[in-house]
């Protein structure tokens, strides 16, 4: 072979490089066509609106907050710079922090509003985990796999609402009662609030909405046609926290 | 080849010192040891056969995660056509309650940890018989 002929050679396999991503287009189109109508029939929007006022009514009520940890085996140690939160209650200035001007209703601003993740449709934490350890499923709820997790807390840094907590110790001796049909988390993988997929997945509704006492959580499939959360949010004015962060979150807050 | 007698000889000898710890196992009896399990006493039938299981349970349990958490399909479908919810705690050790009995019977004795399952899976509470 001389040198032309290798040139000449090289040259056309490159070239011939060029066909592969549109193939592979090719093939995931005629893939999307079989399944389309599958997956959209079956997929829901996994939303959930928080009712202001109904969640302030009995001051310190913390009902949803220990359902959840008890339901998933949050573990409790005992100190603000440890603790590991799925579901909590902050100030409402800290909460929405474009929002609470005064003058304005009293009642609203000394509110400490329900917050948690907010399975946001374009979600920072995802966009940043190196292992895919969190991963956005099509049905909307924002997934952690603590087998990939490696606890570099990337997501944490990207998540705009500080929706998730880092195992600093080994949880396990700071739950009180483990609930044996939930595995615990490990030393050094971060965790938060996976809107009850498990209960999702056997027809359950999430351990906080179905806690609440003043029915201030409404959980529910966007997308389905007799929605009514649907009815709910087009009903009542909503507001989300951070929108102007593009993250799209899914959780509403109503007044 | 000069001093065959003596290098031969020396070869033998250096071959019974290097491999006498399996000479010591085989004679002692050790080598035929099996690990005594503690099978279930109700459930007749695991998820696939036991031949399957001896060689494939790690890789059935891996399976089972990707499935479960990663696709967000808790069922399995066994060879023999029963369908299994997966899971780790809630199937696995609903028969093979007692982890100690069974599953560190092989496991320590081949020193072959489990890779951390156990760090969050819960362990169901055995009562001592």
């Amino acid at each position: 072979m001389n040198r032309r002929y290798f040139l000449k050679l090289t040259g056309l396999s490159l070239a011939g490089l060029t066909i592969l991503p549109p193939g592979r287009l090719l093939s995931r189109l005629a893939l999307a066509k079989n399944g389309e109508s599958a997956v959209k029939a079956s997929k829901p929007k996994w939303t959930m609106v928080v009712n202001l006022y109904g969640c302030s009514k009995e001051p310190g009520c913390k009902d949803c907050v220990d359902a959840c940890h008890r339901v998933h085996n949050v573990p409790d140690f005992g100190n603000p710079k440890d603790e590991i939160k799925w579901i909590w209650t902050a100030p409402f200035k800290e909460v929405f922090q474009d929002q609470g001007h005064a003058p304005a209703m009293e009642a609203l601003l000394r509110a400490s509003p329900l917050v948690l993740c907010n399975h946001c449709e374009n979600p920072p934490c995802v966009k940043v985990c190196p292992t895919k350890a969190t991963w956005k499923r099509e049905d909307g709820i924002v997934m952690m796999d603590y087998h990939r997790c490696i606890g570099c807390r990337y997501c944490m840094a990207a998540c705009p609402y500080g929706a998730r907590s880092f195992n600093w110790k080994d949880p396990r001796p700071f739950i009180k009662n483990i609930n044996p049909d939930f595995p615990t988390r490990t030393k050094g993988v971060v965790e938060k609030c996976n809107f009850c997929e498990e209960r999702l997945a056997k027809g359950l509704m999430p351990a906080c909405a179905e806690a609440c006492k003043d029915r201030a959580l409404t959980f529910g499939d966007l997308s389905a046609p007799d929605s009514k959360l649907k009815a709910l949010l087009n009903e009542k004015y909503s507001i989300r926290r951070k929108p102007f962060l593009g993250t799209e979150p899914k959780v509403y807050y109503v007044l | 080849m000069y001093d065959k007698g003596k290098i031969i000889a020396g070869i033998v000898l250096f071959l019974i010192i290097v491999l006498s710890p399996f000479w010591y196992n085989g004679f002692s009896g050790k080598a035929s040891y099996v690990p005594d399990l503690k099978l279930p006493v109700e459930a007749k039938q695991c998820v696939e056969d036991t031949r399957f299981m001896k060689a494939n349970h790690m890789d059935l349990l891996n399976t089972w995660r990707e499935s479960a958490v990663r696709k967000g399909i808790r069922t399995y479908k066994a060879h023999d056509g029963k369908v299994y919810t997966i899971g780790l705690t809630g199937t696995c050790l609903n028969c093979h309650a007692d982890k100690e009995k069974f599953c560190d019977r092989c496991h320590d004795y081949a020193g072959v940890r489990s890779p951390g399952c156990w760090d969050c899976h819960n362990v169901p509470k055995v009562a001592k018989q």
